[in-house]
Parts: C-alpha cells; sequence; structure tokens
C-alpha cells in the first residue's frame, strides 16, 4: 500500500509500513519531526494534535491514534510547519504574547488546535481546546492567545494547500463505495473495519494487538452521508460525531449538546457514529440518545440488507447482533416532536467517557404520559432501555408523584457496577434523579449547572 | 533592570514553534537501544519462578536483565536503600518492576515485556489506611510536635466549644505532559553521559555511578528542560537512567527508556493521601484555644521521601493560625502500593486542609461567617508556630483584608447565606470560601539549602550562564538569567543559559521545595559580583565602579561591557567564576520538632464560588480572586502564570482528581482516560490574579520570594467553597464533612446524608 499526502505543504509518498504505523511514529521516528509529542498515545491529552485538511476543511486530529492509511489524499500540518518562513502564525505569536506555555510539552498540542480552530474561525475556544491537557497554565493564559488571535489573518499556506491538494491525484487504495465495502468484508469476515480509529487505535498502541487484515472505511462517500427525509434523518455509519452534532442541532439540540461533550475535537473529528455504535461500548454516548429516539439500524451483508431497532442491536457485553461480514451501514432516526434531553454525568464535564448518561423521550398529552422512552449508558452491560420504569410511568399523570411513585422500578432495571468512575450506588441514585432533572426541566425552570455564569 | 520586568519564558519562541527538545526528541545515535519494564501484577508476593524465555525470543529482543544480572548496587531509592531496581525475591507493590527488556525498538521492548511469565506465591497484601492501621504495618513511630498543653486545655471545653471530625484527603498523580525518559550514553572507560528528565541530576548520577560500580566523577547527567515536573521528577527518574547506564555498559550502545503513560502512572510514586483526626477547642469567637490533629500518611511500600513529606504536613499544621496548645501527631504508615513521593507543596497541602476544614467546622458551629473564624485565628508577628518558631513576616492580615474588598466577598458570602435560608429545596446551589496560605520557604532537610553557579563572560562581552537548578516549566532559568543581566548590567539576550549539567555545578540540590530561583539566584549573582569586583579592580581599584544600562563607569570614566570585558582579557583577569549560597539562619531539629526550619514564609489567599447540581453532584468553579505575596517578583508574568495553574492544579487535586486502587491493589486509573485533571472548561469563569504589593523582609534574591509551591494551596478555597454549597441543603444543620477529593459523587453522596436519604 503506497500512500500519499502533503505534509506541511510538501507531497509526501510511504510505502511498506504496516496499515496500523501511527502518524506520531511517523513524524517522530521517520522523518525527525519531533515538535508532536505523545503524552498519553491514547487520544486523551492532545500533546500530538496535528491539523488533517481535505480542501477547505480542516480538522485537529490526535496522531498518536491516527493510521497513516487515514491520511490518504489529505493535507497534514504539524507544529513545525504553521510559521509562514520566520513569520509565526498568530496563535504562535499570541501565545508567547499571552505567557501561554510553561513547560511547552503540551504547546504544539494547543498550538495546533488554536491554528485549525483559527483556520477555521471557531472561537468556541474552550470547547475546540477541550482535547488538549495543560498541567502548568490553568488553561488562562491560552484562552487569552486564542482571542487575541480571532482577528489576525489566516496564514497564505492553507490556500496554497487546498491548491497542491486539488493537484496531488492519489489512487483509491480504500473502498470507495458501500457496495465495494460489503464485497471486501464478505470475503473477509475475520478482518477489522477501521472508521476513525479513535478505538481500534488504543488496541495497537495500549494492547499492542497486530492488526494485518485491515479495511479503512472513513473516504466511502455515501457511507458519510447525512440525508433527511421528511420521515426522518438517515446517517451513514462513517459520518463523524462532528458531523452528526452540527446535523442535530437543529432537531434535536440537547442531543447535539452532550454530544458537544463527547470525547474532544479531535476524537469527534475523527470518531464515526457508526463505529461508536457497533464497537458495542456499554456507556455511549451515541446510542443511548439514539435509542431513545427510537432510531433504527441498517446492517448490510454482502447485497443482504436489513433493518432492526438500535436497541436490539446490543445483545450483551461486548456481543452485538452482527454476523460477520456484516456491518452497520446507516442510523435512521424518525421525525418527531423534539423532546430529548441527555444527561452525561462524568467527574470531569470534558472529554470524559459517561459514568452515566441518560437519555428521556417523553410524549406527554393532557397532562398524561403517552409515551416514553428511558435509555441509559453506564448502567449496565449494554445501553439499555428502562422498561420496568417506563412501565411505570406510561399512562400516568405527569407530576411529581408519579416520578416519585416510578423510582424504585430503577431497581427492577438496572444492577450497576462499582468502577473506577463510580459506584453502583452513585450511578443508581444519579440515574434516578435525572428523570426528576427531566419532570423538573419540562415543569419549570430547572437550570443547569453548565448554564450558570458568576 | 531585567529583574521585575514580565519578561516571557525564554523558550516560549521554541515552545510555540515546537523546536523546545525535551530528552526523548534529542536525536539519538543509530545504534541506540530501547527499554521497558517488565512488572510485577501482584501487590505483595514471592518470586517462585521467572520465566523469560518468550521474552529473549521476541523480535528485537538483544538482552533481558534481571536483578541478578545488575553489576553493582541495585537500588534507585533517593534515601534509605530499599528501592531495588529489578525486584529481589519479593514483590511489594503491582507494577514494581522484575525485569528488563533491552530491544532495538520502543515498541519491541513494550511488546516483548509482556510476555514475560513470572509466578509469584501471593502474602496478604497491606493496601489501605485500615489496613496498615490493623497490621502496625509503618516506617518509623509516630512523631509527635508538642505546643503547650493542648489535652488539658481541650478537657476544659464542653461539646458547644468544641469539634471533633475525621476525613480522607485523597492522594494525586502528577500527571507532568512529559512522561518519564533517559538516555544513556557511554563513554571512554566506561564513563556515562545520562541525559535525564529530572529534578535532581545529581541524584542520578550518584544513583547511576553506584548502579556502575564507578566514582561519581565518571558519570555526568544533563537536563535542559522537563515537560513538567512538579516534584513527580525528583526521585521517579531514578530507575529509568539507572536502567539505561547499566544496560548501556553491558551492551556497549547507547540506551534509551520512556515509560508508556499507563506504565508511568502504574510504576510511579504519586501525592501521599491521608487520614485527618482532629479535636480542636475554641472560644465563643472562635479562636482556637487547643487542638490535637493526627495525621494518618499512606506511604507505600518503599520509604522515598516520606519521612520529610510527611514532616512537612505536621510544619502546615497550623497554616496562617496561632495555635496556642497544639499536638501534632503523624503516622508514616507502609503499603503495598506505588511509593508516595514529592508532589508540589511535599506534604504542606495535606497539613494544611485539616486545619482549613477545622476552623470551617467552628464556624459552623459557632454559626457564624467562616472567614471571621479565621480572621481572629491569623497569626500576629511574634507569636510562635507549633514547632517553637517566632513569625516576624506575616502580611495574612492585611492580605486578606485587601482581598476581601476586591473580591466584595461579605456581599457575596451574605447572597449565599440568603439564598440558601430563603430557598431551601432549589436544584442548585452556590458556595464560596475565603482560605489563607502561609507557607514555609527551605529544604527541612538544612544540608540541603546550598546551591552553585558557573559563569562565565567571554571576550565579547557575552555571558553564558549556568547553575544546579533544573527547568521544568517554571520559567527558572528565565528568572535567574534577569539576576545575572540585573547583576553584570547588560541586557537579558546577552546571556546564554545552558542546560543543568552536573559537570559544570557539583553536589545540587533537587529542584524543589520551590527553592529554585531563592538558591540558584543568589549562586548566580555571587558568581557575577565576583567577577564585577575583579573586573573592578583591575580598572579602577580604588574607585566605585557601577555595571548597569550596558556600561562600566567610573569617575568620569564609562564604556561599554564588553569593552571593560576585552580590556580584562587583555590583561590576564580571570572572567570565569563559580557562586555559591548557603540560606542563613535556619536551624531544624526534627525530633525534637523545635527550631527554625523555614528562612520565611510565602502568603497568599483565595476566594472561590462554586455552584453544585444537587441531584447530580456536579458543579463548576464560577469564580476565582487570588492574591498572592510573591515578594519583590522578579517576573511578574512568569509569577502570575505560577500563582494561576497551581491554583488550577490545586483545585483539581481536591475534586476531580481521584485515584481509585482495586481490592487486589491494582491502580485503575492509569491514564488520562480515567484520571481527570482539569480541562480547560474547568479554569473558573472569572478569574482575577494579582500580586500582594511585598518584599521579603529577608535577604533574598532582590527581595523576591520562592512562588513554586505556596499557590497550589489556594485550590483549598474551591473545596471549602463545595463544602458551603453543600451546607445549603443540610436539613438538619448537620456539617458537611466531606472527604477530598470532593468528586461528584462524593457531593452526592454527603447531600444524600445531609438529607437523610438512603444511599
Amino acid at each position: 500500500m503506497s500512500i500519499s499526502f502533503l505534509l506541511n505543504g510538501k507531497t509526501t509518498t510511504v510505502s511498506n509500513v504496516p496499515p496500523t504505523h501511527t502518524l506520531l511514529d511517523y513524524l517522530r521516528e521517520t522523518r525527525g519531526l519531533t515538535g508532536t509529542k505523545e503524552g498519553c498515545n491514547e487520544g486523551d491529552c492532545g500533546a500530538c494534535t496535528v491539523m488533517v485538511s481535505d480542501g477547505d476543511s480542516h480538522r485537529s486530529m490526535n496522531a498518536c491514534i491516527l493510521f497513516l492509511p487515514q491520511l490518504h489524499g489529505k493535507s497534514v500540518r504539524t507544529v513545525e510547519g504553521v510559521a509562514t518562513g520566520d513569520t509565526p502564525h498568530p496563535v504562535q505569536t499570541a501565545m508567547i504574547e499571552k505567557h501561554g506555555s510553561q513547560c511547552g510539552f503540551c504547546t504544539p498540542g494547543f498550538i495546533m488546535s488554536m491554528t485549525t480552530a483559527h483556520a477555521n474561525g471557531a472561537t468556541d475556544h474552550d470547547d475546540q481546546l477541550a482535547g488538549n491537557l495543560c498541567r502548568c497554565t490553568g488553561y488562562a493564559p491560552i484562552i487569552r492567545a486564542a482571542v487575541a488571535a480571532e482577528e489576525v489573518a489566516k496564514p497564505d499556506w492553507l490556500g496554497k494547500d487546498a491548491k497542491a491538494l486539488d493537484a496531488l491525484k492519489t489512487n483509491a487504495i480504500h473502498p470507495q463505495s458501500s457496495d465495494e465495502l460489503a464485497a471486501w468484508y464478505e470475503a473477509n469476515p475475520d478482518g477489522t473495519l477501521i472508521g476513525g480509529a479513535t478505538d481500534v487505535g488504543l488496541w495497537v498502541t495500549k494492547k499492542l494487538a497486530a492488526l494485518d487484515t485491515v479495511c479503512f472505511i472513513s473516504q466511502i462517500k455515501d457511507m458519510c452521508q447525512i440525508e433527511t427525509t421528511k420521515d426522518g434523518m438517515r446517517i451513514g455509519a462513517c459520518v463523524t460525531i462532528t458531523a452528526l452534532r452540527k446535523a442535530t442541532e437543529a432537531i434535536h439540540p440537547d442531543f447535539a449538546e452532550m454530544l458537544r461533550r463527547f470525547a474532544s475535537t479531535q476524537i469527534r473529528n475523527t470518531a464515526t457514529i457508526g463505529g461508536n455504535i457497533a464497537n458495542g461500548s456499554p456507556i455511549g454516548d451515541g446510542p443511548p440518545a439514539l435509542i431513545a429516539l427510537g432510531a433504527t439500524l441498517t446492517l448490510r451483508k454482502g447485497d443482504t440488507r436489513r433493518e432492526i431497532l438500535l436497541q436490539d442491536f446490543f445483545v450483551d457485553y461486548g456481543k452485538q447482533d452482527r454476523s460477520a461480514g456484516e456491518f452497520v451501514e446507516s442510523i435512521f432516526i424518525p421525525t418527531q416532536t423534539d423532546r430529548l434531553k441527555c444527561y452525561k454525568l462524568t467527574k470531569r464535564f470534558d472529554q470524559d467517557i459517561s459514568a452515566v448518561l441518560g437519555c428521556f423521550n417523553f410524549h406527554i398529552e393532557d397532562e398524561k404520559i403517552v409515551c416514553c422512552s428511558i435509555a441509559y449508558g453506564g448502567m449496565a452491560a449494554t445501553p439499555k432501555r428502562a422498561t420496568h420504569v417506563e412501565n411505570a410511568l406510561l399512562g400516568q399523570p405527569w407530576t411529581k408523584e408519579t416520578i416519585t411513585t416510578a423510582l424504585p422500578a430503577f431497581a427492577q432495571d438496572f444492577t450497576p457496577m462499582s468502577d473506577m468512575r463510580a459506584s453502583k450506588e452513585y450511578r443508581l441514585k444519579a440515574a434516578q434523579n435525572m428523570l426528576q432533572r427531566y419532570f423538573l426541566e419540562d415543569t419549570q425552570n430547572a437550570p443547569r449547572v453548565l448554564e450558570t455564569t458568576p | 533592570m531585567s529583574v521585575t520586568k514580565p519578561t516571557p519564558h525564554d523558550a516560549a519562541l521554541m515552545h510555540v514553534t515546537g523546536k523546545a527538545r525535551y530528552v526523548d526528541d534529542t536525536p539519538m545515535p543509530a545504534n541506540t537501544l530501547h527499554l521497558a519494564f517488565g512488572m510485577s501484577d501482584v501487590a505483595h508476593g514471592t518470586i517462585t519462578s521467572i520465566n523469560l524465555d518468550a521474552v529473549k525470543a521476541a523480535d528485537g529482543v538483544v538482552k533481558v536483565l534481571v536483578a541478578d544480572d545488575l553489576p553493582a548496587e541495585n537500588d534507585v531509592s533517593p534515601s534509605a536503600h530499599d528501592e531495588p531496581l529489578l525486584a529481589t525475591g519479593t514483590v511489594h507493590y503491582i507494577g514494581q518492576p522484575i525485569f528488563c527488556v533491552i530491544a532495538t525498538s520502543h515498541l519491541a521492548a513494550r511488546k516483548a515485556a509482556r510476555l514475560g511469565q513470572i509466578k509469584i506465591a501471593e502474602k496478604p497484601a497491606i493496601l489501605t489506611i485500615d489496613d496498615a492501621l490493623a497490621a502496625d504495618s509503618k516506617f518509623e513511630e509516630p512523631l509527635t510536635f508538642l505546643k503547650g498543653e493542648p489535652e488539658g486545655i481541650l478537657a476544659q471545653y464542653g461539646t458547644d466549644q468544641t469539634v471533633t471530625g475525621t476525613f480522607e484527603l485523597g492522594g494525586q498523580e502528577h500527571f507532568y505532559l512529559e512522561g518519564q525518559a533517559a538516555l544513556a550514553q557511554p563513554q571512554d572507560n566506561g564513563d556515562m553521559v545520562v541525559q535525564s528528565s529530572t529534578q535532581h541530576p545529581s541524584e542520578i548520577q550518584h544513583k547511576v555511578a553506584a548502579a556502575l560500580g564507578k566514582p561519581f566523577h565518571a558519570v555526568r547527567v544533563e537536563i535542559r528542560r522537563m515537560g513538567g515536573g512538579f516534584g513527580g521528577k525528583e526521585s521517579q527518574g531514578n530507575a529509568l537512567a539507572v536502567a539505561c547506564a547499566v544496560a548501556a555498559q553491558l551492551t556497549g550502545r547507547p540506551c534509551k527508556m520512556r515509560y508508556d503513560r499507563d506504565d508511568d502512572m502504574i510504576i510511579t510514586g504519586k501525592r501521599h493521601d491521608f487520614r485527618l483526626k482532629y479535636t480542636v477547642a475554641f472560644d465563643t469567637s472562635g479562636k482556637i484555644q487547643a487542638l490535637v490533629m493526627h495525621q494518618y500518611a499512606r506511604c507505600g511500600w518503599a520509604l522515598d521521601l516520606s519521612i520529610p513529606v510527611a514532616d512537612r504536613a505536621m510544619l502546615h499544621t497550623d497554616n496562617a493560625y496561632n495555635l496556642p496548645h497544639a499536638r501534632i501527631i503523624s503516622h508514616r504508615l507502609k503499603t503495598n502500593t506505588q511509593s508516595a513521593t514529592a508532589y508540589r507543596g511535599f506534604g504542606g497541602p495535606q497539613g494544611m486542609v485539616p486545619i482549613e476544614r477545622v476552623v470551617d467546622h467552628i464556624a459552623h458551629k459557632l454559626g457564624c461567617d467562616p472567614l471571621d473564624v479565621r480572621r481572629v485565628n491569623f497569626y500576629e508577628n511574634g507569636q510562635t508556630t507549633p514547632y517553637h518558631m517566632t513569625i516576624e513576616d506575616s502580611v495574612i492580615t492585611p492580605l486578606v483584608g485587601e482581598l476581601r474588598k476586591t473580591s466584595d466577598y461579605d456581599a457575596r458570602y451574605a447572597a449565599i447565606q440568603k439564598d440558601h435560608a430563603d430557598n431551601p429545596n432549589s436544584i442548585l446551589k452556590r458556595g464560596i470560601a475565603l482560605t489563607p496560605v502561609k507557607f514555609g520557604i527551605s529544604f527541612t532537610l538544612t544540608h540541603l539549602n546550598q546551591a552553585g553557579a558557573l559563569v562565565h563572560i567571554y571576550s565579547d562581552g557575552s555571558v553564558q550562564l549556568n547553575h544546579g537548578g533544573t527547568e521544568m516549566g517554571q520559567g527558572l532559568f528565565t528568572k535567574v538569567a534577569q539576576v545575572a543581566a540585573t547583576t553584570l548590567g547588560i541586557p537579558l539576550d546577552h546571556v546564554k543559559i545552558t542546560a543543568t549539567d552536573t559537570g559544570k555545578v557539583p553536589n545540587t540540590s533537587a529542584t524543589a521545595a520551590s527553592s529554585g530561583a531563592d538558591l540558584n539566584g543568589m549562586a548566580v549573582k555571587n558568581a557575577c559580583e565576583t567577577l564585577k569586583k575583579r573586573i573592578a579592580d583591575f580598572l579602577a581599584p580604588d574607585q566605585d565602579v557601577q555595571f548597569a544600562n550596558n556600561q562600566v563607569s567610573f569617575g568620569d570614566t564609562s564604556m561599554p561591557f564588553k569593552d571593560a570585558v576585552s580590556q580584562a582579557y587583555q590583561n590576564r583577569i580571570s572572567l570565569s567564576s563559580t557562586g555559591f549560597y548557603a540560606t542563613p539562619k535556619i536551624k531544624w531539629d526534627r525530633m525534637a520538632g523545635r527550631g527554625r526550619p523555614f528562612f520565611y514564609f510565602a502568603y497568599g489567599a483565595a476566594v472561590t464560588e462554586v455552584v453544585i447540581d444537587t441531584l447530580s453532584g456536579e458543579y463548576r468553579i464560577l469564580r476565582t480572586d487570588l492574591l498572592h505575596d510573591a515578594g519583590k517578583s522578579l517576573n511578574p508574568a512568569l509569577d502570575i502564570g505560577q500563582i494561576e495553574g497551581a491554583y488550577v492544579q490545586g483545585a483539581g487535586w481536591l475534586t476531580t482528581e481521584e485515584l481509585v486502587w482495586d481490592d487486589k491493589g491494582s491502580l485503575r486509573t492509569h491514564a488520562p482516560s480515567t484520571y481527570k485533571i482539569p480541562a480547560c472548561s474547568d479554569r473558573p469563569q472569572m478569574f482575577n490574579v494579582a500580586l500582594f504589593e511585598n518584599e521579603n523582609v529577608e535577604d533574598t534574591i532582590y527581595k523576591s520570594k520562592a512562588v513554586g509551591e505556596p499557590p497550589f494551596m489556594l485550590g483549598i478555597s474551591a473545596w471549602v467553597a463545595l463544602s458551603h454549597a453543600i451546607s445549603g441543603c443540610s436539613t438538619t444543620g448537620e456539617y458537611p464533612a466531606i472527604n477530598a477529593p470532593a468528586t461528584p459523587e462524593e457531593v452526592l453522596k454527603t447531600i444524600t446524608r445531609l438529607k437523610g436519604e438512603s444511599w
């Protein structure tokens, strides 16, 4: 496999490397570009952040869990490649002026997240930088720098990279359509499909797994589409979390708000919703919300497709209703009045795997609960509906008493476990309280901590 | 004057362009080998067999070492020779290195290290404070500091004027962004040059020399910069440096080792967690009459620096408060967990949190503003500490007075109290707290309070500077260069800062105890003064010679600095000098608990306001106001950076940073996916930081004060504010009595208890 991409503006071709060779190792060990740092090797600290562009779309990504084949036909900028000659990038200048670096080890990653945000005109700095950890500064001077650079002109190399990418003719090395993928996977049912590699990447960097038979699917155009019809929204499995967040902002804003806190910008830019579902995490964060919305999955094997409710896909821990060679092709959210609320409970607000994720979607008519869907992540071996609680609520008046009466049913639905994220007692109590919050938010003014200002 | 200017960090441009090199970025010779440890997966037991056949057969493996293969001393301990590089017979914690793989790549070494087959006969493991107390597992007998007759006084007060309590105070992972790393390169005659990401190059030199069976002079250790240290690179880099040096000696090839993040967190020590138990008597104004405080420190399996850490906790039990009668008893418990180590504050924070808890508890009992209780207890100059040192430099009362005004504390406290009273059932509750800091500056091991420097003036007038301190991001090199520039009267950019090097300045202390600028700045100043005197004596022996504005002046004569240097050179005047400094006045007897362990104190105070969600326990810091005493600041920009960063790190320690071990003693939070340091949005939404106008009453470097550790403890205000917010849920008036870290779970659990609900 021969991979071609632009590295800091120059065409680069890499041949004869294992498909799971990471960009970080390539930069540091092969190219001597040691500005990009390894902080955690699992996509959680951001010290390895680089900017990956397709034409005018710029995304920050974690190089430590990015495999070289994912970069085929793209442009990569590293911290060494953002200055123009001796003129630093505006974010570099601002970081010096605002004293944004102390030990300097996280700084290249911050520079690349900030460079990407600057290129995109993004000013939601806390979200843009949620995936970059700094242990020295307390972040305040970094944010001052990001703000200071907002209005400064973008560097010329952005345009040059876009032109150079147009000129970079690459042959297809990955499947380009779901049909091709279906054929490949039928022939290689034991192979590994790699979307964003934000999960598979850790199999390689932490479990030190050797993956020989792999298929990179994130460039399959028909699986990267979002189609909206009057019946609902069909989301291709390769749609990134970033794209999903944008697509759901208008129709299910609380889903989008929860996705704002899904991992980090770098991960959301890379991770796919299909991967989030297919890897069968018991937590989420996509599945509980999608289950509460009544989403269905289209699974495909060869030319055969079947459609199932998402909630039925998760059979047990690590076990999904998916046969060998079968893959998640798309997800469908039926059109409905937006009643969805998502409560993501974590130790830290940003970039933290949920201890409990509770999603609620109730329809109230004549002050009675006529329809309710409650789905949790982190409460069982799979994302799971709170069936007993729902039964206790259905048809009942939409009152505090109804909620209180239904609370004991949680113990019938869930026997959560204790781990490093939360105790079983906390999980159960918090899950119950989420129902109370849903009621309060629906019936009175019940602001959230994140909406509070000094 | 270069000092007092807000000069940016000397490496800032290199940081932002990715050109600043760390150990792992150093270009390696082509034949460099890479190391990884195979570790114990049992917390306590006897090794019955080690089968490394699969390891040796793995791709890229050149050699595998076990304890018996080591050529000389098998020890990486900073103190007690109780920490073998590779386990010998017994394993003491999960993560303890047993064998070392030497391979052709980092990845090959990591892969092979997982193939070891080690059989261990398990023994009962002592994991928790309760386990250690039950087994009487300790490093030494409890140490007591005593002032007055606390028990006698306590007996005079009834339950309305005493409170007692017990709580847990968690540890903390350093989470330096750059993991531990070392590179050793063999030299002529078996000498060794080691690059190590360390705060303590001299200790690395000593441990490497002992492991190679060589005198210290055969080993040179160099470090230009670390990607963060925070105390985690004071002793924890020894194992990597020693392993690399030994492997380099045995193979004749350069050897490098860096821990993968998970290995780093599993192998290395963290901040000591503590249990605190207190009884305090107070008068009706809240003035403390007597205190008995028990401190139980979980030290882990080896001694490391636990004795001075636990001592410093005792030494900060008073914080900024006069304790007329006090008994402080410190228990140093031995457990089968990582050997707890230095971490910013070095026990000081663990000493200070409990007294803040005590005053908060007193205020709750008296039903008054905790700030009133704090104020009546603040030290006045002339009063003595529980270790019988007289306070002479306290500015805590005016400092807190100023912060109280600038933060509008009184009105905000009153508004929150009213809201708690008016809206008992509101879901969101706010809390606010003002907490002070008084932190003692000096190593408590008195002989460590020394530093050396080496300053060269080249014949073109440029200056090269070296000293014993290490740069870990705190801006030490910038500050020390400012000192040299100021003392020599030359521009800052004429001064070149060079990597810390045991071959240039010997016998150095760790860059620790916030002492870097104090000690090394003084040593550099002394070296510069020597050079100035030589030049002055040559140019105008009987006149007053001034060095300022890049000119050397005497009488009516003024010449550029470089011309003066050039003349001196032509006339065979030595233009290179060492400098030395030893902190005066300090004297300390730790066993007696008497003396003057500290040259001076640094002061500060913080106001934090938080909001909590009483349904989930989630919270946010809404606003923080900090006022901190850096004396006459050497560099206000760097000092404010230290203060802001330390506050966030301190608040993180007490809120979201939770270390979790399972019941086998395995650390479950060993990566950033599970261990949550503050992220960007966790900083206070409104963050006001200022330096307190002050100058050191002692003769420190340009009257500045140390700033590395003291502001860490400003973060305590966040924890106390959470307690205040939670108190708004109390239907019975019960005191919240939260533990630390106050994770969302701890907050909700406390609320549930206060509401009398089941958990």
